[in-house]
């Protein structure tokens, strides 16, 4: 009997049904998530399953509904809302930074925001500035959002339903180029094998997606697939690289990531987001304050260099980290 | 309709509660403020943002509200909240920082949240104006007659989220009633500079609800419209707006030198107040007799000595406590 291979979209919209299935609280609001399923498809058949009630398409007024969806959750709902790019959540950020993050905290505990906010993030097909970025380190840095990002139809969707079921606001980032579109690139890795029963893969659990023992490369979403596709170049050369893949940055599994640096002695960090005050800067201080003295050699870090991420096809190879540039990091780690 | 008499004194009860208590808050603010003014001085440190001279507007629209429907409320809110039933102990002990307070001390003065009340507030301002519409989905959705409210200022009728939220609202049509308290002022703008229409009430029309205008000094009238406007979102038939006309009569926030506001200005709007004129009323239609009032306000007061000594003689909360209630 073989396993079914599902892409992550697929992987998604199946949590996000299985789980509307099961709990009554649950719904759906978004631009688009209706009929048309989800411009990244991650509703896809949703709406006619549940019907308008349940899968609400919105207008396009996301201070509104995210703003609504925070409301729905103080009324004993679990709202999952999208917002279609991440890039957009300008439109709403009061509403995450200062009420979906905060209300919980603010009321001493007495009130759950179970909201989950699902957003498309990444670059590499040309959308420019304004609809490729990634902000899940701006994001971690809010006090009270769990932030998850997967990298594989499977992760995808064990992830979702725990985000589901999860009391507390969840961001859920999913990578564009990883939901397995026809119309993007095709990664292999985007059609996988998924169960369809439900699962559930808890949050702050790192997924060690190769071992090695020369250099630990962490990562997360697409950088992941990068990563790796560095680390089989790299083997070729006699250099053996583990892959973790955080999965979630907030709660964040640590030890995976320094048992890691003690075994490897070698860290590059891949982030997809900006460089500056981000992912790849909080996992070197973390592996210099808890395993400095293991380190052989200075960590690195390949992420987006501090600019906007730009259209042209040259100009968007050269920001956004590719296979080529971690080889080469990785080559002078162990040089 | 008629009005019954225990509802029209329970009216003059709160709007004197939230006056009496606003009036202690103020006492006690200044206490520690002078005669040099640091705003971390205890006992009540921080910002004020009190609500005297628009008492009639909570309680008017409140006296129709049950504990589990919804209520968003802004940063001027200590009314809102004892108009829709709070805790003055609690209250005022989250004032105080206390650990005894509302929210353990974590919220403060702009920052109220009580779980039985379905009560919220918070100083962004026109944030809460989706909150209730999303709370007024969620009834929906569950099959409910709750109806949500949403308090906001004539400052925030300008940001967009009230704009999104009144369209949101009248879509799905939902339980929810947004109640614009125009003090004529966005701290120090005044309302023709900042404001397209003379009245937000005219903005309802572009979202196909009804909007009405009120004297929001006349608690009567606060209710009566209000009463109209909740059931009829009771009844499922769908959101309103109503701008109650008011006034603050103190600052943005205390210690704010108002100078934005026209000489007399304060003197012809306290002609107006709406709780020496209701209790006069009261007591001219043989509603309540001069002794009646005596003791409510006797009674009234004695609530608001008790909530300052609880708050007082309250503990603090253990410095740790702050890194608590992030995560469930």
């Amino acid at each position: 009997m073989g396993e079914r291979i599902i892409s992550m979209y697929e992987a998604i919209a199946e949590a996000i049904a299985q789980e509307m299935e099961r709990d009554p609280r649950v719904f759906v609001m978004g631009e688009d998530v209706g009929f048309y399923g989800g411009i990244f498809g991650a509703t896809t058949g949703l709406w006619k399953k549940f019907g308008d009630e349940r899968v609400r398409d919105t207008p396009i007024s996301e201070m509104g509904f995210v703003g609504a969806a925070v409301g729905a959750a103080l009324e004993g709902m679990r709202p999952i809302v999208e917002v279609m790019f991440v890039d957009f959540t300008g439109a709403c950020f009061d509403q995450i930074l200062n009420h979906m993050s905060k209300i919980q905290y603010m009321s001493g505990g007495q009130l759950k925001v179970p909201v989950v906010l699902m957003t498309a993030i990444g670059g590499g097909y040309n959308d420019a500035a304004q609809h490729s970025q990634c902000l899940y380190g701006l994001f971690a840095h809010l006090p009270g959002l769990k932030i998850v990002i997967p990298s594989t139809p499977y992760d995808a969707k064990g992830l979702m339903i725990q985000a589901i079921r999860d009391d507390n606001p969840v961001m859920y980032f999913f990578h564009k180029g990883l939901m397995g579109l026809p119309w993007m690139t095709i990664i292999e890795a985007t059609w996988a094998p998924v169960p369809e029963e439900p699962y559930t893969i808890p949050f702050g659990v790192a997924d060690i997606k190769r071992e090695g023992k020369d250099v630990t490369i962490v990562a997360v979403a697409m950088m992941v697939h990068r990563a790796l596709e560095a680390a089989q170049k790299l083997e070729k050369e006699g250099i053996s690289v583990e892959v973790i893949d955080l999965r979630t940055l907030v709660p964040l599994d640590k030890e995976a990531i320094i048992n890691s640096v003690k075994k490897t002695h070698r860290l590059l960090v891949v982030d997809e987001d900006y460089l500056s005050y981000g992912m790849s800067g909080e996992i070197v201080a973390i592996v210099a304050e808890n395993a400095l003295e293991y380190l052989d050699a200075p960590p690195k870090r390949v992420a987006v260099p501090d600019v906007p991420i730009p259209y042209s096809n040259t100009l968007e190879d050269f920001v956004i980290p590719s296979a080529d540039r971690i080889a080469q990091a990785v080559r002078e780690l162990v040089g | 309709m008629p009005v019954s008499k225990e509802t029209l004194i329970e009216l003059y009860r709160t709007m004197l509660k939230i006056r009496l208590f606003e009036e202690r808050v103020a006492e006690i603010y200044w206490e520690g403020k002078s005669p040099v003014f640091n705003i971390a001085a205890d006992p009540i440190p921080g910002e004020m943002h009190l609500y005297i001279g628009e008492e009639a507007v909570a309680t008017g629209v409140c006296a129709h509200l049950r504990p589990d429907d919804m209520v968003a409320g802004t940063h001027r809110s200590h009314g809102h909240y004892i108009a829709k039933g709070g805790d003055l102990k609690k209250l005022m002990a989250e004032l105080f920082g206390k650990k005894t307070g509302l929210c353990q001390g974590k919220g403060g003065h702009m920052h109220l949240f009580d779980a039985n009340l379905h009560f919220g507030c918070g100083g962004i301002i026109g944030a809460g104006i989706p909150h209730a519409v999303g709370a007024a989905l969620a009834f929906k959705m569950q099959g409910k007659d709750n109806v949500a409210v949403s308090f906001f200022g004539d400052g925030a009728a300008n940001i967009g989220a009230f704009h999104e939220s009144l369209n949101l609202a009248a879509i799905w049509k939902l339980p929810v009633v947004f109640i614009v308290e125009d003090n004529l002022y966005a701290i120090s703008v005044p309302k023709s500079k900042s404001t397209a229409v003379k009245s937000n009430a005219e903005r309802a029309a572009a979202y196909g609800m009804p909007g009405v205008l009120v004297d929001g000094m006349d608690v009567m009238a606060v209710y009566e419209a209000a009463g109209e406007a909740l059931a009829r979102a009771r009844r499922g038939e769908g959101p309103s707006l109503i701008e109650c006309l008011c006034y603050r009569y103190k600052g943005h926030f205390e210690g704010d030198p108002q100078l934005y506001k026209p000489e007399g200005e304060e003197e012809e709007w306290r002609k107006k107040d709406p709780i020496p004129n209701f209790r006069a009323k009261l007591i001219k239609e043989g509603i309540l007799t001069e002794e009646e009032a005596a003791k409510i306000q006797a009674e009234v007061k004695a609530l608001v000595d008790e909530a300052e000594k609880f708050a007082r003689e309250s503990p603090w909360p253990e410095p740790e406590e702050a890194l608590k209630h992030v995560f469930l």
